[in-house]
């Protein structure tokens, strides 16, 4: 049975990891769990669960800056800033459908441990772009704090850039601020039909280099299209742009964006509900949304964008691979047949060519358990990880292995 | 409150020759600098209160030899400043009198220009204002804008996380870095990200921006850069008092407008440079806003008008929007020359760089106007309003006895203040040596012990710039240490199941 500390306060959780420490406990850090299935396979003494630390503690929409205890529902976060027209830039994804769970089980606290971002990756930035202040406790029990609640701010080492994307193994964040941003009062989105995986990075890659733009630039191969649009697709391929703003900018950067694109084919535009429930499902994957509770395997590579069609294309000659591309191509979420090592080899073979990097975001846990989740580093660069995790974490009590063996 | 830096280590001043020789058989030729006139050049940075000669200047040419020269130094316990152009206005280039000045001049070069996947790769002696120069012939431009980009260099630029006047919009540094190659102080060559987004496993890229040449020397450079927006525009307001202009820029952003640049002047500020400049800036107002906005046509057209009713709605004093590049430029030219123009009207002046909440700024005006009365200097205020980043510039004369230890009193005043209400001690220049002993200000003996412990796992010595951003210097070993209490548990009232 494992156990699970539900702490109330930040005294709770410096309590919490004080104890673990003395008896030489791991613990396992989760806010709403809507993550857990990521990362390797490891065991955990105790579940640290972050969740009853909630609550919204600070909002100035006018200096666009909001503080909340780290396991604060972020629905709820995003409900309070869109009631004043603003919204979380970065985009974060929901796990819910390519893990199998319900959607909107994401924390605050989450979102940044696992620096979240969506398509609008490209234009705003990621979860890390926008975290400007965090408290929190090492894995010495120590409660420390970083950043501040300014945009600008150098003042010592920018540790909230390290927690961001630290998947709990660094620190139990308590409370952290964020940059919030206006929302764009209208979107559209603009739609090429039929072009192959190399031509629509092509296309992708004069838009995002024009003025036009584009808050988000992907591309689904017919198949995926099909999956995601349904009969709107009419069995193309579609490379959509997506374009937010004040009505009048709408409307100039699609001209400019049509001509630009005008020959590569046909075009349609989709109107503001049709854009958002697009560049959702884009955002979350549901193309490759688990059934079951299970699913086939799943990668999320991250590589230059022109290079995209071409790590697809190594890994589609080997075995059957469905794929779609976000941030421009950069982006390719891969779903491969239940291979033993995942297709592992295959996937980390045609990044490393590239450059970049791939996560394992879905298989079993006997996988996960044997292969790497993460991309491997370099001996010096796994050392340097090391030692960072040490000068936060020295008896390596906080989610360890959950990243790399033995960090 | 003169800094104080750590004691010169006799030992090591005493082997400067087998040092020097040392250093010669890595870098060759003129790539070591040993004479005393030959060194003078680099004894202080922008921060030139400070100044010290080096031991030694080292200007690598390559990766491989700034890695011979950091494993050599590692080896013999020799500490080393990493230096771009030397334009620090926080001391962080200051050379030590027992330590090697490792000068990344030579590493000029632009390696890569990629359109198709908007990157630049650099090295990191490349200017800033290089990386715009080399695309902008295909409409391309490199965001982040120090005033010092002429001069200022890319490497230190990220070494600083540097901003600019157009941060809010469009970021700082560490948001439009993609990828670098480091040395650390071993030896060891760490390569960060690339061309993808987001670098894999522990943010590093990230934590080094800022990290003032502590961590490691950057030795390659990747950088995103943008097509230049189609139009940019600007308008010029007046207002009658600093209150009026900080509520007109809380109720632009409210209303959901992020202009590519907001900047304001108080009155000091607006009369030395409209002095200097001309750039028709009204001289009847206390307080003066520019708010440029930048984009498609119809945007910024649709946009210019929303600002300036809400402009009107505060009371504006006065008004004027850009109807040229030329009237746009001119806007500007006063603002960019803000501090040669106060260097006109003292002897000597000192630029602060706190940030605080926007909301802040009239009560921190206030307070300033109370300090330069009992302080008996003048003080002029520039004022990236978008981002709340303050730029104090205190006027005295170094030549009167006493007037910069009273202006640094002064400075550490505000930056106090600025604490006080909720901000930082420096938006954008850096800690470095300048607000060193200020960092208790912000942090406590914990948070300032954590960070030094991230430092220690880059530089188990302390080589790498010590003195800079730390007050107190800590062996790794001290730091590690570590006190566990009873195994009993301590909160038995905790919920578990």
């Amino acid at each position: 049975m494992v156990d699970r500390f539900t702490p109330r306060d930040q005294k709770d959780v410096a309590a919490a990891v004080e104890w673990a420490l003395a008896g030489g406990k791991t613990l396992e850090i989760v806010g709403g769990g809507s993550k857990r299935e990521i990362g390797r396979a490891a065991q955990w003494d105790l579940t640290l669960d972050l969740s009853g630390l909630s609550g919204v503690t600070l909002y100035e929409p006018e200096e666009l800056v909001l503080s909340a205890k780290a396991g604060t529902p972020l629905a709820e976060i995003e409900e309070l800033v869109a009631s004043r027209d603003q919204e979380l830039a970065f985009e974060p994804m929901d796990y819910g459908p390519v893990l199998g769970r319900s959607m909107g089980r994401g924390t605050l606290g989450g979102a940044l441990a696992t620096n979240l971002s969506g398509p609008r990756r490209i234009k705003a930035g990621a979860a890390r772009d926008h975290f400007l202040g965090v408290s929190a406790v090492s894995g010495r029990a120590e409660v420390f704090k970083s950043g501040g609640r300014v945009v600008k701010n150098v003042t010592g080492y920018d540790l909230c850039k390290l927690l961001a994307g630290s998947w709990g193994t660094l620190a139990a964040m308590t409370e952290v601020t964020i940059k919030v941003l206006p929302r764009a009062p209208a979107e559209e989105s603009l739609l090429v039909l039929g072009l192959d995986d190399r031509n629509a990075v092509a296309a992708m890659a004069a838009a995002v280099g024009s003025s036009s733009d584009v808050s988000g630039a992907a591309h689904l191969p017919a198949n995926i299209a099909a999956r995601m649009l349904g009969a709107a697709a009419a069995g193309s391929a579609i490379t959509a742009f997506r374009l937010e703003g004040v009505p009048p900018s709408i409307a100039q950067r699609k001209a400019m964006l049509e001509r630009l694109l005008e020959p590569d084919g046909v075009m349609l535009t989709i109107g503001e509900a049709g854009s958002r429930a697009l560049w959702q499902a884009v955002r979350d994957a549901t193309a490759f949304a688990a059934t079951d509770g299970a699913g086939r395997p799943l990668w999320r590579v991250s590589t230059a964008p022109t290079l995209g069609p071409q790590v697809a294309a190594e890994i589609a000659a080997e075995v059957e691979a469905d794929l779609f591309y976000d941030w421009a191509g950069g982006l390719i979420w891969i779903a491969l047949p239940p291979l033993e090592d995942a297709g592992a080899a295959l996937v980390r073979g045609a990044v490393r060519s590239a450059g970049g990097h791939a996560t394992l975001v879905r298989a079993p846990a006997s996988v996960r358990a044997a292969i790497d989740v993460f991309e491997p580093q370099p001996e010096a660069l796994a050392a340097l990880t090391r030692r960072v995790k040490e000068s936060f974490d020295p008896k390596r009590i906080l989610g360890p292995g959950r990243m790399y063996a033995g960090v | 409150m003169p800094v104080t830096m750590p004691a010169p280590d006799a030992g090591l001043v005493s082997r400067r020759d087998e040092i020097v020789a040392g250093l010669r058989a890595i870098v060759p030729g003129e790539g070591v600098i040993a004479s005393e006139p030959e060194m003078r050049p680099y004894e202080s940075d922008g921060l030139t209160a400070y100044r010290q000669l080096p031991m030694v200047v080292v200007l690598p040419s390559t990766t491989d030899q700034a890695a011979q020269v950091l494993r050599y130094c590692h080896e013999r316990g020799i500490k080393v400043v990493p230096r771009g152009a030397g334009t620090s206005l926080s001391g962080g280039a200051l050379p030590l009198a027992d330590g090697v000045l490792l000068g990344m001049a030579k590493f000029n070069r632009i390696l890569d220009i990629d359109f198709d996947n908007r990157a630049v790769v650099a090295q990191p002696g490349v200017t800033n204002l290089g990386i715009t120069e080399a695309v902008e012939h295909a409409g391309f431009y490199y965001a982040p804008d120090p005033s010092s980009q002429i001069a200022c260099t890319i490497g230190g630029n990220v070494a600083e996380n540097s901003g600019g006047v157009h941060c809010l919009k469009y970021g700082m540094t560490a948001n439009n870095l993609l990828g670098l190659e480091m040395v650390l102080i071993s030896g060891d060559i760490i390569r960060l990200g690339g061309k993808h987004l987001d670098s894999d496993g522990y943010d590093l890229l990230g934590l080094m921006t800022g990290s003032e040449g502590l961590l490691g020397v950057i030795t390659e450079i990747t950088v995103r850069i943008l097509k230049r927006p189609q139009t940019a525009r600007a308008v010029l307001i007046g207002f009658a008092s600093s209150e009026a202009a900080g509520d007109c820029v809380a109720k632009i952003i409210g209303a959901g407008i992020i202009p590519g640049g907001m900047e304001m002047m108080d009155g000091p500020a607006i009369r030395a440079t409209e002095e200097f400049v001309h750039a028709g800036y009204p001289l009847d107002v206390e307080a003066l806003l520019i708010v440029e906005l930048d984009g498609p046509q119809a945007e910024v057209d649709h946009l210019l008008e929303r600002v300036s009713a809400i402009a009107q709605g505060c009371g504006a004093a006065n008004l004027r929007v850009s109807n040229s590049e030329q009237e746009r430029l001119t806007f500007w030219a006063g603002r960019k020359a803000a501090f040669p123009a106060v260097g006109r009207i003292s002897p000597d002046y000192y630029c602060m760089d706190g940030t605080i909440p926007r909301g802040k700024l009239p009560l921190v005006l206030a307070r300033m106007r109370e300090m330069s009365a009992s302080y008996g200097l003048r003080v002029a205020n520039v004022f990236h309003a978008g981002d709340g980043n303050l730029h104090p510039l205190i006027l005295y004369d170094a030549n009167t006895p006493g007037e910069l230890e009273r202006a640094e009193a002064f400075g550490a005043d505000i930056l106090k203040l600025c604490v006080e209400v909720g901000g930082v001690l420096t938006g954008e220049h850096g800690v470095g040596v300048e607000k060193r002993d200020l960092m208790p200000e912000m942090f406590n003996e914990i948070d300032l012990a954590q960070q030094q412990r991230v430092k220690c796992a880059f530089d188990d010595q302390g080589l790498l710039n010590p003195g800079k951003v730390f007050p107190t210097l800590h062996r790794c070993a001290e730091l590690g240490r570590m006190h566990v209490r009873g195994g009993r548990l301590p909160f038995p009232d905790i919920p578990r199941f």
